[in-house]
């Protein structure tokens, strides 16, 4: 197991900057995320890890060894690749063997350790089977224990579980974090999926146009997020335009004075509220006043969606208990929207 | 109703093309056994001595056994140096791959007379250069019937390739295989379909190939093809009819096997 270390690391492709000066910092036995929309450069960014793509600017750093223009093959890393790519006409066995016989291991200590590997996934017993003969998940599996058996500086997972179905993913998730773990495999982990990202990850790095917008732990990038577009990314966030007009007072575009922390600098910003954040009554009384436009029923939690000085907000909370006032709230219904000036945040404008 | 005119129209059609394409096979086949020596309808009788008499004449073996030899070679040949090519194709950095593609190719688009023609004269211009026979030789057939093979090859393989996932190749690359192990251990295997397509067409194309051939072949070194054209110069009895079944019969058994082993209809 190695650290792995970026600085600069850029694509470009012509005149279009893909990958444009990621700089990231993987410690020995960490698992970081790469999250982001499509074409925000992480696949890219991945693959220049790996050794697929050249890079235009900037070095790879395995293991402390400068590998930025060595070949694939005198890279130690072990990919899951998003297909799995397995080799069709080997066998499962075969297929967990050949990185151990590139590496010149002798069969019986092959033989040992591709057993060990395959029980580790626990896919013992299905040795002698094709990849066509088994499941996407079985393969998937196999495609694990292929990149593992062999011990790499670091682990690569490209989007490993796109292909599964949704229970099943779940599932995987856990595995794969509990072997990540377990083995102490420091680990680059590729996906489009926030949700994945933050069950899995130590951290997590936003991607967007090929830059890195912000690192941090999955409650650094919640709570705290750098710009609108991680707030919008880690979760779901209300989005006010407007400027600070007086310590705890932001002012948005049409007049209304709403909460927000006491040490914000003033200026034109935006207001970021979690949903959960918001509490609201269904009388008048201290607070802004908003209308119900529409209620979801999410089984425990529920969404409400109000018009607040023209714009729409949204809260999140627990569904009240039946015969609670709450529950008979309906669309037009006027109610008063409240937070702590604390728990809203200040992202500056046009972070976008 | 419309729906179902359209199926019977399409039923008929379908049918029709088989037809068309069956019948002349089938009449050979017939024609082998008829017992006339002036082919005529209606037949009268049927016998197989043909098929002896086919057997008796030499030259008709001695051609088979020059023609599978040459197509042998030529397949042995063609298809290395055409995968080669068609790997090239789609994974190099050539300049002008589609001039290079086109010409590649190019073997399919003249017409076989005229490409032995040329080859003949080319040869006839080389014997005086290398102070050697060429035309008439063996080498010299095999040699053309190596550029039978090679469009057939670079057709099937580039086709093989272009339906190639290249996560697997990227895979063994990144589990430690060099671009040659990577080549011989992953690309190859999943490419052999498109390959064994590649080496029965060239095959087929060598075997039975007659306007190349004729301008090409020396005494002593006839192959069947023009063996069973000058036996037509002198006869016209059913002989050649038995001999062209039992070609019918090889070639249709070669396409059986090679069909367990990879579904054609998946790459050609």
């Amino acid at each position: 197991m190695g650290t792995l270390q970026l600085q600069g690391l850029t694509r470009r492709y012509g005149a279009n900057t893909v990958v444009d000066g990621v700089d990231l910092d993987v410690a020995e036995g960490e698992l970081v995320a790469l999250l982001g929309p499509s074409g925000c450069g992480k696949t890219t960014t991945l693959r220049m890890v790996a050794g697929f793509v050249e890079p235009s600017a900037g070095t790879v750093r395995i293991a402390g060894k400068d590998v930025t223009h060595a070949p694939p093959h005198g890279r130690d890393t072990g990919m899951v690749f998003q297909s799995y790519a397995l080799f069709p006409h080997m066998t499962v066995a075969g297929n967990v063997a050949f990185g151990l016989e590139m590496r010149g291991v002798g069969k019986a200590e092959r033989e040992a350790r591709v057993l060990e590997a395959l029980r580790l996934v626990r896919l013992d017993g299905l040795a002698e089977r094709l990849p066509r003969q088994l499941s996407g998940g079985q393969q998937q599996r196999v495609a694990l224990a292929r990149a593992l058996v062999v011990n790499p500086a670091v682990f690569l997972l490209d989007e490993p579980l796109s292909n599964l179905d949704a229970k099943l993913r779940a599932e995987v998730r856990v595995e794969i974090r509990n072997l990540q773990q377990r083995l102490g495999l420091t680990t680059l982990f590729v996906t489009h999926d926030q949700e994945e990202a933050l069950t899995m990850a130590d951290r997590l790095v936003v991607m967007e146009g090929g830059r890195v917008r912000q690192v941090g732990t999955a409650e650094e990038l919640y709570e705290r997020p750098a710009d609108l577009f991680v707030a919008n990314f880690i979760g779901r966030v209300n989005a006010l335009a407007g400027e600070v007009a007086a310590p705890g007072a932001f002012r948005t575009t049409d007049g209304t004075t709403l909460p927000c922390p006491r040490d914000a600098a003033p200026g034109r910003a935006t207001l970021c509220l979690r949903p959960e954040k918001l509490r609201f009554q269904p009388w008048a009384s201290a607070g802004v006043p908003a209308k119900l436009e529409r209620t979801v029923y999410l089984g425990g939690q529920t969404e409400y969606h109000f018009t607040l000085a023209g714009m729409a907000v949204m809260a999140l909370r627990e569904t009240p208990p039946e015969g609670d006032r709450l529950r008979s709230l309906r669309p037009g219904d006027q109610v008063t929207l409240d937070w702590l000036g604390e728990d809203a945040r200040l992202l500056p404008e046009a972070a976008r | 109703m419309a729906v179902r005119g359209a199926r019977v129209l399409f039923g008929a059609s379908v049918a029709g093309a088989y037809a068309l394409v069956l019948a002349p096979v089938l009449a050979v086949v017939v024609i082998s056994v008829f017992r006339q020596e002036i082919v005529s309808f209606p037949p009268e009788g049927f016998t197989l001595r043909w098929y002896a008499n086919a057997w008796d004449k030499r030259e008709f073996a001695r051609g088979f056994i020059t023609s599978l030899q040459v197509a042998l070679v030529a397949t042995a040949i063609g298809v290395p140096f055409g995968t080669a090519a068609a790997y090239a194709l789609a994974r190099a950095r050539l300049p002008a791959k589609g001039a290079l593609n086109t010409l590649l190719l190019g073997p399919l688009a003249v017409p076989g007379v005229v490409a032995g023609t040329a080859l003949y004269l080319f040869y006839v211009r080389a014997e005086f250069w290398v102070d050697d026979d060429i035309k008439g030789t063996t080498l010299g057939l095999v040699a053309a019937h190596v550029l039978l093979t090679i469009p057939w090859t670079v057709r099937l393989v580039s086709a093989a390739l272009a339906g190639l996932d290249r996560s697997a190749e990227e895979a063994a690359a990144n589990l430690g295989a060099r671009p040659f192990t990577v080549f011989r251990r992953v690309t190859l295997p999943m490419l052999r379909p498109g390959v064994v397509a590649a080496c029965l067409f060239s095959f087929i194309q060598s075997f039975e190939n007659l306007e190349l051939t004729l301008l090409l072949v020396g005494p002593g070194r006839i192959t069947l093809p023009v063996a069973m054209l000058n036996y037509l110069e002198f006869r016209v009895d059913p002989t050649l009819a038995a001999v062209a079944t039992v070609q019918i019969v090889l070639v249709g058994a070669l396409m059986l096997i090679t069909d367990r082993f990879v579904s054609l209809s998946r790459v050609v």
